[in-house]
């Protein structure tokens, strides 16, 4: 049984309108079937629902606007089907485009801001510790939990839009100090520091924690303090595409997990693994789908999953150190970021490049690369997990020195001296 | 020969339902059901290619996903939707397909919950009669 406040019941019985009342009633439903005793007010939403699955989501929040629903807390959008700066990038037919464009049309309406992105806590969206918000988006729920310290359980379709419209959300899951524990301790110590201090290491780790953790709570230790938003986001990403992955910690680096001891509320793990080269060397093999030899032909390069920053647009385009793609060359990002270059005068280095921009959305989940498929290398996990079920593309991982390399060479350029 | 009794199972969504048993071991609604058509599309599960639309899916160890709400609900809006679906354990945002579409006023089915190894004494194919109390009866 859940129990509602006066305010709560108020709201559910239409005081504020229709959408608020059939907001209320869902996340209400929702609590009641997920075993919440509860709501918990929250203090921002971050929506997965703006992505077009099908008429059915743009229906319901046409319906939403037509009642004149207003999200009540800050809001952010993930990713849509369509990148509306860039209006010929996503190869839909002409009804799901429609369609899709209403949809994100209608999230607009509905007050959430126009962001677009799965990085919204590098878009100015960082509650604060201990913040209880309704997130949707795998690597950005892993974020918000493990890297903010905010509380967020992984929304999806439809209960993050309601949770945002009634500023509620059931009090269940990560929301609550006991499931925030960590009984899994990973032990990094043993590994070979050059291997720390590559990008390409985080989204490794992540690919790895995700299968193996699954919905279990690990603790990280031996990592170096002061990791970057970037590697940790890659980090969360991979481990969020490979498990069902809502919040780790990471001894000394994460603000719930100072040290071990508080990381697992003083209870002994219930289970430690030591990291090697050799475990976290078969994980990286797991990302690509194809063997990999030197010079092999490659179709496409994507990157940018979760959402590239300016820093990681930076390093790109030192590594290239002026030189053009000459394969087709996708960098996914956001408006925030886009912004930022265009204040920096670098989107004319970026197009000089070569390399196609991609905002609003990505490419693994609307049609933008070549028709026909072949091989994609990417640095990102989440790219390397989603590519092949959802473009068709076989999939080979390498850093971003090895996306730039093989760019300019136009065929596989792979250093493999980090990984024997 | 008469329905029999075969199993009670917990009512999660409301409704009675009748249809021939589909049994899957493990699904995943995002990425395993085409939302346009009803098809199974995971090579990996039995009945790959075989439409839900008028079944009643017996899945033992639902896989969550935070999209799985939205298949749900285009499944109910464009009539491809099993006629129930009995999980061995409760998957919230499969349920929350069904109650968007009940508040959008268009059909819903029945969700049940009935623990994986009761679904051992359903045969796959068999003729499913579910009251709204959730007593599942066949032949």
């Amino acid at each position: 049984m859940v129990q509602l406040t006066v305010e709560e019941r108020a709201q559910r019985d239409g005081r504020d309108g229709p959408p608020a009342a059939l907001a209320m009633r869902v996340v209400i439903e929702a609590a009641r079937m997920l075993g919440a005793e509860r709501l918990v007010p929250i203090e921002s939403a971050h929506i997965d629902g703006c992505l077009y699955h099908g008429d059915s989501g743009t229906l319901f929040a046409e319906q939403l606007v037509a009642g004149q629903g207003r999200v009540r807390v800050p809001t952010t959008l993930n990713v849509g089907a369509l990148d509306l700066l860039h209006g010929d990038r996503a190869r839909l037919a002409p009804h799901p485009a429609a369609m899709a464009r209403r949809l994100m049309q209608a999230y607009l309406d509905l007050d959430c801001r126009p962001t677009w992105t799965c990085a919204p806590y590098q878009a100015g969206h960082r509650p604060s510790l201990g913040a209880h918000v309704a997130w949707g988006e795998s690597n950005a729920v892993a974020f918000c939990n493990s890297v903010l310290g905010a509380r967020s359980e992984r929304y999806g379709d439809y209960l993050d839009i309601c949770a945002a419209l009634a500023a509620r959300a059931p009090d269940i899951g990560l929301h609550r100090d006991a499931n925030r524990r960590a009984t899994l301790l990973v032990d990094g110590s043993g590994l070979d520091p050059r291997l720390l201090a590559e990008d390409a290491f985080y989204p490794v780790l992540g690919a790895w924690l995700g299968a193996t953790a699954g919905s279990r709570i690990a603790a990280i230790d031996g990592l170096p303090a002061g990791l970057s938003d970037d590697r940790l986001k890659a980090l969360c990403a991979a481990a969020a595409s490979t498990g069902a992955v809502g919040l780790f910690h990471i001894i000394g680096v994460t603000p719930e997990a100072p040290d071990v001891t508080t990381a697992f509320a003083g209870v002994p793990p219930e289970e430690t693994i030591r990291l090697t080269g050799a475990l976290l060397g078969a994980a990286r093999d797991r990302l690509s789908t194809t063997a990999a030899p030197a010079d092999a032909a490659v179709d496409a390069i994507a990157i940018g999953s979760p959402h590239l920053s300016v820093a990681e647009f930076q390093r790109l385009l030192s590594l290239l150190r002026g030189r053009k793609s000459r394969l087709p060359f996708y960098a996914c990002t956001g408006r925030h970021t886009l912004d930022a270059l265009q204040t920096l005068g670098l989107m004319d280095t970026v197009a000089a490049a070569n390399i196609t921009v991609v905002a609003d959305t990505c490419v693994v989940v609307t049609p933008i690369l070549p028709a026909g498929g072949g091989v994609l290398l990417t640095n990102s996990g989440k790219f390397a997990h989603y590519t092949r079920p959802n473009t068709g593309y076989d999939v080979i991982y390498g850093s971003l020195s090895d996306v730039a390399e093989t760019a300019a060479a136009g065929h596989l350029v792979r250093d493999e001296a980090l990984w024997r | 020969m008469s329905d029999r009794m075969i199993a009670r199972a917990a009512v999660v969504q409301p409704g009675a339902a009748r249809g021939r048993a589909l049994k899957i071991a493990t699904l995943s609604f995002w990425g395993g059901v085409d939302p346009a058509s009803g098809r199974l599309l995971d090579p990996a599960v039995a009945h790959c290619g075989e439409t839900l639309a008028g079944r009643v899916l017996l899945v033992a160890e639902p896989r969550g996903s935070s999209s799985s709400s939205a298949v749900m609900l285009e499944l109910l809006h464009n009539g491809h939707a099993p006629a129930a679906v009995v999980l061995g354990r409760i998957d919230a945002i499969l349920g929350l397909g069904i109650v968007v579409a009940r508040e959008m006023g268009w059909p819903t089915i029945p969700l049940y919950e009935l623990p994986a190894q009761e679904h051992d004494t359903i045969a796959d194919g068999a003729e499913l009669d579910i009251d709204k109390g959730g007593v599942i009866c066949g032949k």
